[in-house]
């Protein structure tokens, strides 16, 4: 039984209240919109709840640490649909009373999902490496990023901590929406289709700050001053910064 | 090109043999201002050589005293010296800083005038971004060797971090090519700050609000490959500091050669020694987070670390009788000293070891390395085999299995012929 749900964790959530409600142990998610759509087999309409969603959570911290259960949250922020598939099985036997099975590392859909959260934390780790602000006129830091997977919610409140002092934004230019920090919190924010236009990865048409020019000079000029010719190896500086995240990196123009 | 270009393209260029990078292990918060450590480090980008590049490093100024053989910088080299204002070093690391270029400032100097002098005008810099640019980002500073106590006290209060640099591995060693300095003048300064450090840590136990003494503890570095140490005496070395001055790093430097100047230094064209500089880093490793002694790895009679395979493979083909290991009986301290496998992958199986027996496919999606792994230990279809295999059979068998990524470039040279 395919369960067709809205695409957002609360909806995924629903789903696994669903499949022990109605006893569908083979349940499974998919998105409603996405082309793997099963034609063969049987399918059901989930609507997202919030109320059902909330117990599904509640249910998890309650049967593991606080840590364990936001990893369901971070690997369905891979993406991947099978991964989702993995977590939903995961899932499932964690409330059947098997919580002990995560550290199963032999187990396929186990390894598959430990494998899953080291990739999304890798990605996560990188977009707080390689974001790259630029100041525009009115004083907003601003940056532009496309990440492999949905790790914006994840780097936050890191962003919030350490830049708390300036207004920023960083925009998610793959699936349309951005992190605007305002000096008090961080908000969502989708941008109007003239804004997305002025912002993309390549090409941004913003006023920036007189200074900016200057000091993306400067740090070009300390990247490339700071390596030593006769050590230049090159299949490990590709191995460590891959050349998908060059477009961002002030120091790769 | 602006003058603060050029200055930032000599400075740096100057300080980038200093190879310590890490950003890690501050827990510095941001008490309202700007920044904060991150406890893990984060590497903002990576140098053409493989290098992370976590903070800015540049040196105050490369003017110097000294006339260290080894160093760019000596007072006799014939290269274009510069100097930073304070005002200068404060705004590049604060516009680099709210670009998410860098994690923080790595500052360093040469000597100039004297040690005190040098000590005052490195302190005055991070002094002025930790209280009036409310600065909390990370610090790596150098601590100037003969600088008086309280203005090394001082800068510990402002720093993450504070390292000196052994150069030489030995005294020696030292004397050959730096004949003002000596190790003396760097133990004193360590141990000093260390001294320090236990007794902030003391005082955090009784008192609620101590303030930070550098909170990420010390580093230093030592050139290799410039005197004719063995790898035995480096670690010996290493560990030697790391026990007595809880150190938290020791780098070590393979010699880029920098000029003909010195008869006795290898000279300019000679390619720094990558691999043996990397074996080094393995060989503190295990020290480090694998139990392992100095003279298990290293004994009289095997001096040098051997550059064609891993020193944990090399110590586990010199000890047939400590395998194979049962990696489903066998504690985790044993099962981290089998070959290929890793902490991580250790911790993995003693988990997943639980659930029922281990087989090759699932050790492997493990991310053990498997090819070398299998002769040291036993899973649940090893195949029954009759006592230890010859060691040297098991040596060239790994060997010719192995791709090492040092003789790619051979290979691929041999390639192109056809």
């Amino acid at each position: 039984m395919q369960y067709l749900y809205d695409g957002t964790y609360t909806g995924w959530l629903t789903c696994v209240f669903e499949s022990f409600e109605r006893k569908e142990a083979d349940a499974e998610p998919a998105i409603h919109n996405a082309p793997s759509a099963d034609l063969f087999r049987g399918t059901r309409t989930i609507i997202t709840d919030n109320a059902k969603a909330k117990r599904v959570y509640d249910g998890l911290c309650h049967k593991l640490t606080h840590q364990r259960a936001a990893d369901f949250f971070r690997a369905f922020l891979s993406e991947d649909p099978q991964a989702h598939t993995a977590a939903f099985r995961i899932i499932r036997q964690v409330f059947t009373g098997n919580a002990a099975m995560l550290e199963n590392y032999g187990d396929t859909d186990v390894l598959y999902f430990a494998q899953t959260l080291k990739k999304v934390s890798r990605e996560r780790h990188r977009m707080k490496a390689f974001i790259r602000f630029r100041k525009s006129s009115d004083g907003l830091y601003f940056s532009v990023v496309e990440p492999d997977f949905n790790v914006l919610p994840m780097i936050a409140r890191f962003f919030r901590d350490r830049y708390a002092d300036q207004r920023w934004l960083i925009y998610d230019a793959r699936r349309r929406y951005g992190l605007l920090y305002d000096l008090q919190s961080v908000s969502e924010v989708a941008l109007t289709h003239n804004e997305k236009e002025t912002l993309t990865a390549g090409t941004v048409s913003i006023a920036l700050d007189e200074k900016e020019t200057l000091y993306q000079q400067l740090w070009q000029q300390y990247f490339k001053s700071t390596s030593i010719a006769s050590r230049k190896n090159t299949r490990l500086h590709l191995q460590h910064v891959p050349k998908r995240y060059w477009k961002y990196l002030t120091e790769k123009w | 090109m602006h003058r603060i270009q050029e200055k930032l393209s000599i400075l740096a260029d100057a300080a980038k043999y200093d190879v310590s990078c890490s950003s890690s292990g501050s827990k510095r918060k941001n008490t309202g201002g700007i920044g904060n450590a991150s406890s893990s480090g984060i590497c903002h980008s990576y140098t053409e050589d493989g290098r992370c590049v976590s903070l800015l490093k540049i040196l105050l100024t490369n003017h110097c005293i000294y006339d260290c053989a080894f160093c760019v910088s000596r007072r006799s080299n014939d290269v274009k010296r510069a100097a930073f204002t304070v005002e200068e070093v404060v705004s590049l690391t604060m516009n680099f800083y709210r670009r998410n270029y860098i994690e923080g400032l790595f500052l360093s100097s040469g000597i100039f005038k004297n040690a005190d002098y040098t000590m005052e005008r490195l302190l005055r810099i991070v002094k002025k971004l930790r209280t009036e640019e409310h600065f909390h980002g990370y610090i790596h500073l150098k601590t100037i060797p003969g600088a008086s106590d309280d203005l090394i006290r001082e800068a510990g209060l402002y720093a993450d971090r504070m390292s000196i640099n052994l150069e030489l591995p030995t005294e020696a060693g030292l004397k050959m090519v730096a004949p003002d300095k000596d190790h003396a003048s760097v133990r004193k300064p360590l141990a000093y700050v260390n001294q320090q450090m236990q007794t902030y840590k003391a005082e955090s136990k009784l008192i609620k609000h101590v303030p930070s003494f550098v909170p990420a503890g010390q580093s230093t570095q030592m050139v290799i490959g410039a005197t004719p140490e063995s790898d035995r005496e480096i670690m010996q070395v290493a560990k030697e500091f790391y026990d007595q001055y809880r150190l938290r790093r020791v780098y070590y430097s393979g010699y880029v050669p920098v000029n003909n100047h010195h008869e006795l230094l290898p000279q300019t064209g000679t390619p720094p020694p990558l691999i043996r500089e990397h074996r080094l880093y393995q060989t503190d490793w295990l020290l480090r987070f694998y139990q392992f002694e100095v003279d298990e790895i290293l004994d009289a009679d095997h001096t040098h670390l051997d550059l064609e395979i891993d020193p944990k493979l090399s110590w586990a083909l010199r000890n047939p009788h400590l395998f194979p290991v049962d990696i489903h009986t066998a504690d985790f301290n044993t099962i981290i000293r089998i070959p290929g496998i890793g902490r991580l992958s250790a911790r993995k199986i003693v988990q997943a070891r639980r659930f029922g027996r281990l087989h090759e496919y699932q050790l492997r999606k493990m991310g053990i390395a498997f090819n070398r792994a299998q002769h040291f230990m036993v899973c649940a279809d090893t195949p029954i085999r009759l006592g230890m295999p010859d060691m040297h059979t098991v040596r060239s068998q790994i060997l010719q299995e192995s791709q090492s990524k040092y003789n790619l470039r051979f290979r691929t040279a041999q390639l192109s012929l056809f």
